[in-house]
């Protein structure tokens, strides 16, 4: 609890991963809509990054809408897929199939922009 | 689904149309679901689709076994992704999958420039489109709907005004497009014996519009509240719309003339209904008249003045309100008595051009100056449907009420100037020589 590195206010620290001890800083969730290739696709993209630039700092969430429709709401999703970060704050949201690794890099703050 | 309000707004907005949107929620009639689309903080990468949409729209058609659903406004969408070419096949996706799920989708969106909307919906959704318009004219606000399309069903292509009020919204359509008016064949007395007299001995006919244009003090309320109780003595009802003065100016000033209209209105078969005429839209005038004949069901309708309504509005709004009231009331068989304030005993243009023609009886009034007494002066200008008479006579009114006498001293040089052919139509000199 005395940890400060996961508040928003801390964007840069938290890009340099400081969090080290305890639970893990990095809370994501993936939504999707079945096994389609495009939700494959998206996962296996999340888990090369994250293995690359968060390895051990991270967890990933599959959410399966099909299974869960109640839990759209929650998270405003429209599109499908939908990375949320939801540590640290604030929310961020990248949607489609996360090809684009320089692009979910910034989207989720581990590299600045520009 | 709502895309730019909140449920409690919605809810609000909801309730102020008269709905108690918590209510139908609890008893699962409605489903809401608020679909925030936040584009700041959203970013795009590769490939996605809308069916975490498609996904909510299922879960909440399900959830009440909805028949039909609103997204409003899916505009929305637009301004949240930036990948045109992804949105548009996956609102075609949407409707054709609505279509298939037999749910009648009702799509908001907003006027575009070139197109109907902005985004070009009407491609997807084009099985109808209802086009709303909002236009302020001389300080009134009047809403209007126009149906644009609406395949496989024939349909009116004029626009309609519409009211939202504390009741829902309604329309007014033009019912006297196929003049179906239902002529009726029995008589109402006026009220004066001797108006009758000059109607073929037996009065107006039911179920048509009379008008009673005159000069300021010409007598016109005497003659429309004189009929009003001869309407009430005979046991029917009347509703008597003022515009001008209010219920109780009115039961004053008609009891200087002996008509006491207060017994008949605590026996409920008089209403007044007083408001000022241009303090609303032509159409919250519509829609009150509408109400209030509804609910009241008389036997005869007046309007004292109808000019004031003329004021609120253009002249063809107003004549186009005016057309669709008679209809309204006439179509009831209910007799309509009017009256129209002729400025300086000259008819309104407004009348001339707008009512005149709507009406079934013209009756004008004139005053006169001959030696020392204001004279008044009544005849029938036209009366569809039965010989009158085309006699200028007298209205005399005085504290035992109305009655209409010979003029006594026939003088023409007396006569006002623009005197007047049995047509009705003014044999002006002036007019003449220009």
């Amino acid at each position: 609890m005395t940890h400060s590195t996961s508040s928003g206010s801390s964007r840069a620290r938290e890009t340099e991963g400081r969090t080290r001890r305890g639970m893990k800083a990095w809370r994501l969730k993936l939504y999707v809509a079945g096994t389609t290739p495009k939700s494959l696709e998206a996962f296996d993209n999340l888990k090369r990054i994250c293995e690359e630039y968060l390895k051990g700092k991270y967890c990933i969430e599959i959410i399966d809408l099909i299974k869960k429709p109640k839990l759209a709401k929650g998270d405003q999703i429209v599109a499908i897929p939908t990375l949320v970060r939801k540590l640290p704050t604030p929310i961020k949201k990248i949607i489609g199939d996360l090809s684009n690794k320089e692009k979910v890099l910034v989207g989720l703050n581990i590299v600045k922009k520009g | 689904m709502t895309f730019e309000e909140k449920e409690k707004d919605l809810t609000e907005n909801f309730a102020s149309l008269g709905f108690d949107l918590p209510a139908l929620v609890k008893a699962k009639k409605i489903a809401i679901d608020y679909v925030k689309i936040e584009r700041s903080e959203i970013e795009e990468t590769g490939e996605y689709d809308l069916e975490g949409l498609f996904v909510r729209i299922a879960s909440a058609i399900d959830s009440v076994g909805a028949k039909r659903i609103v997204l409003d406004t899916i505009e929305a969408l637009f301004s949240g992704f930036s990948d045109d070419s992804i949105l548009r096949a996956e609102l075609r996706r949407l409707f054709g999958w609505l279509k298939e799920k037999g749910v009648t989708a009702i799509i908001t969106g907003e006027k575009g420039e070139n197109l109907l909307t902005k985004h070009g919906l009407e491609e997807y959704v084009a099985d109808c489109v209802i086009y709303l318009d909002h236009r302020v004219n001389e300080q009134l606000a009047t809403r209007r709907m126009k149906i644009i399309k609406y395949r496989g069903s024939k349909h009116g292509t004029s626009e309609f005004p519409f009211l939202i009020g504390e009741e829902g919204i309604s329309v007014f359509p033009i019912t006297s497009l196929a003049l179906t008016s239902k002529a009726y064949h029995d008589r109402v007395s006026s009220g004066i014996k001797e108006l009758d007299e000059m109607l073929d001995n037996k009065g107006f006919y039911r179920g048509t519009a009379v008008l009673i244009s005159g000069s300021a003090g010409s007598g016109k309320t005497s003659i429309a509240a004189q009929y009003a109780a001869s309407v009430c003595k005979g046991g029917k009802k009347a509703i008597y719309f003022s515009f001008e003065e209010s219920e109780d100016q009115l039961l004053r000033n008609m009891r200087s003339i002996g008509l006491g209209l207060k017994k008949w209105v605590n026996k409920g078969d008089l209403k007044f209904v007083s408001n000022r005429g241009s303090g609303y839209g032509l159409e919250a005038h519509l829609v009150l008249a509408h109400k209030v004949i509804d609910e009241f069901k008389p036997d005869a309708v007046i309007m004292d003045p109808i000019n004031t309504l003329l004021e609120s509005g253009t002249l063809d709004e107003a004549k186009a309100m005016l057309a669709r009231l008679l209809d309204f009331i006439k179509n009831k068989g209910v007799t309509l008595l009017m009256t129209d304030l002729a400025i300086r005993g000259e008819i309104s243009e407004a009348t001339e051009i707008g009512i005149s023609s709507l009406c079934d009886v013209w009756i004008k009034l004139n005053m006169s100056v001959e030696g020392r007494t204001k004279q008044r002066l009544l005849n029938i200008l036209k009366a569809r449907g039965m010989k009158h008479s085309h006699e200028v006579r007298n209205l005399m009114i005085s504290d035992k009420g109305l009655s209409i006498k010979d003029i006594e001293m026939y003088s023409p040089a007396a006569w006002p100037r623009s005197g007047l052919g049995s047509s009705g139509v003014p044999l002006s000199a002036e007019g003449g020589a220009r």
